[in-house]
């Protein structure tokens, strides 16, 4: 079964349409990333499948029930907020347990679920804090807890890693991914970050301007990307593209390179003046010049490079990609 | 903390700066009470000595409490301004909640005709204020009064609420949709006590005119059982001869209910509980 089905979701704010003709699928158990820049309408979408603005047009259907009507309380969804979102005035067992006591769930019933939430998230020594009283992190599962203890048929997580520090967020992510496989729940979740995307998603929607450039795999993705927008937008460092006028005389495409392509070469076609070097221990990244264009390599290993030198790079053609001047991939 | 705090120079000075303001704000205040247990004679002798056994006189209190019946003026006060306090809190924050939170045709319009009333003083419309109190049969009730003070207090609510609502956090009153609270849940349990600093200092600043309001009471309501305290004290303020030890006297009484009331209202300011919602 189809946790959710979206079919030509339209949205528009007054003149702005924001959502262009949405039709994606999530299936039972998925977990599915939505990543695009700033403004390309995925906390929108976010918003309109949680049911928080009403769809401009098109159908949204949770679980195989059309929903488009349904108020946000009654789609079977839970919701983490970027800003945790936590009820000040309540402890972390009533932010917990405020939802299933709307519901009138037995009481017992309500223990039991946080409970068994709390333990999972190791809530359990703070359940009678209040939010102000917690760290960022522990807010982060509280607000995780409360979407947890509603059991529904899908979370929604609004770019929830993004107030933490680095050190956490990568903790939380795991333990995200963790908390994915033992609930084996369907979730969406929105982030900006791609590295988010490529190691949580079974299933990765790149939206632009609020149209859906790809949907696939994140191997998928950046093995095979359809488009010139969504080769750059995954990978780190980002893809290079070349003209590739300046390989061969009269081509009017874009060659890119993904930067671990690159290697130094005496022969290479590729003549580079070195801008900027970032030594990072594992691998090296060298910034520099082709003819006006800023060319990255991610070079294995540790190599003396310094400012100001000339290098000569080389690439493999056969994994190299090419995409037309409106930006589609030539295969 | 910055290097301006740390400088004792600094902070003697910012301390002194204050103190010296606490005081001269107390002194009227000081005077009155000394004044209010002294006995007339003194009062005009001396009126900035402390009363000694020679000067202390309770003369004062006794009249105020054998003439006019001072505890319903009291009441009536009290009624008065925690009435129309609660009628200002409570449809100016629903009034600035809907402004700020929900899109409908004409909310700017709306906006700016509910903060229209800032600029225009209400005292204006006093003549037909009064016609319509004749009309409708409220002259000489405390709701006459309720109405009023309520109608005053609403524009610069409101303004001041929605500005402060618009700064509650989305996500947060998202949140409670989803977990199935209603709008009036939402608004009561999740917003108002986010906005309770803006409330107090909207009470505080209704309050004080409020109690200290003569001319409605004149105009409005100057039947006996319906004075206020303001208007009650004048009794004792005559063309010709005033009765001071009285008056010090009542105006002494009548500053307690508004110091408890503004204290009530200046613990609400602490703002502890409202961080560590979002963020």
């Amino acid at each position: 079964m189809t946790a959710l089905t979206l079919n030509n979701v339209n949205k528009s704010f007054g003149n702005v349409h924001v959502l262009k003709d949405i039709t994606l699928e999530v299936e039972e158990g998925e977990f599915v990333v939505f990543v695009g820049p700033s403004g390309c309408g995925k906390s929108t979408l976010l918003r309109v499948i949680a049911g928080l603005e009403d769809a401009s047009s098109g159908d949204i259907h949770i679980g195989g029930q059309q929903v488009n009507l349904v108020p946000p309380s009654k789609r079977g969804i839970a919701m983490v907020f970027q800003s945790y979102a936590l009820y000040p005035h309540l402890s972390v067992r009533g932010n917990m347990t405020l939802a299933l006591k709307q519901e009138k769930q037995p009481k017992s019933m309500i223990e039991e679920r946080v409970a068994t939430a709390s333990r999972m998230l190791n809530l359990e020594p703070y359940l009678d804090r209040y939010p102000s009283e917690l760290s960022g992190g522990q807010r982060q599962r509280v607000a995780i807890g409360r979407a947890i203890v509603r059991e529904p048929k899908l979370f929604l997580f609004d770019e929830p890693l993004s107030n933490l520090d680095a050190a956490l967020r990568m903790n939380t992510r795991i333990e995200i991914a963790n908390l994915h496989r033992a609930l084996d729940a369907s979730m969406i979740y929105v982030t900006h970050d791609q590295t988010e995307a490529m190691t949580l998603a079974d299933k990765i929607v790149v939206l632009r301007d609020g149209r859906v450039e790809q949907i696939g795999s994140p191997m998928e993705l950046y093995n095979n990307p359809a488009n010139q927008f969504v080769a750059g937008f995954l990978g780190s460092p980002s893809m290079n593209f070349l003209p590739e006028g300046l390989l061969q005389d009269g081509g009017q495409s874009t060659i890119g390179i993904r930067p671990e392509d690159l290697f130094l070469s005496d022969d290479g076609p590729l003549t580079a003046h070195v801008s900027h070097v970032e030594k990072l221990g594992g691998d090296t990244n060298v910034i520099a010049k082709v003819h006006d264009h800023d060319v990255t390599a991610r070079l294995f290993g540790q190599h003396a490079i310094a400012e100001g030198q000339d290098l000569r790079l080389g690439f493999d053609p056969d994994r190299a990609y090419r995409f037309d001047p409106d930006g589609q991939r030539l295969r | 903390m910055n290097k301006a705090r740390r400088n004792p120079f600094n902070t003697v000075a910012m301390h002194g700066a204050l103190i010296l303001y606490t005081l001269i704000a107390l002194f009227p205040v000081f005077v009155i009470l000394i004044n209010s247990f002294k006995s007339r004679r003194a009062i005009f002798r001396e009126p900035l000595a402390l009363p000694n056994a020679d000067s202390f006189s309770m003369i004062g209190y006794e009249t105020v409490m054998k003439q006019g019946d001072f505890f319903l003026y009291f009441q009536n006060s009290m009624i008065v301004t925690v009435a129309s306090l609660s009628f200002i809190l409570l449809f100016g924050a629903m009034a600035a909640y809907a402004l700020s939170e929900y899109q409908f045709k004409g909310n700017l319009i709306m906006g700016l005709y509910l903060a229209l009333g800032i600029m225009i003083p209400i005292r204006i419309g006093t003549v037909a204020i009064l016609e319509m109190m004749v009309a409708t049969g409220l002259v000489n009730t405390l709701w006459a009064l309720i109405l009023v003070y309520t109608a005053q207090g609403l524009p610069l609510a409101v303004f001041i609420l929605s500005e402060f609502m618009r700064q509650v956090s989305d996500d947060l009153k998202n949140a409670g949709r989803i977990d199935g609270l209603s709008e009036y849940t939402i608004f009561f349990r999740l917003v108002l006590p986010l906005v309770r600093p803006a409330m107090a200092t909207v009470a505080v600043f209704n309050m004080i005119p409020i109690w200290n309001d003569l001319w409605f009471p004149l105009i409005l309501a100057p039947a006996e059982e319906t004075k206020t305290l303001t208007l009650g004290s004048q009794v004792f303020i005559g063309q010709f001869v005033t009765d001071w030890n009285a008056v010090l006297s009542a105006l002494s009484m009548a500053i307690l209910p508004v110091l408890i009331l503004y204290v009530i209202f200046s613990r609400q300011l602490i703002r502890g509980i409202t961080s560590g919602a979002v963020k």
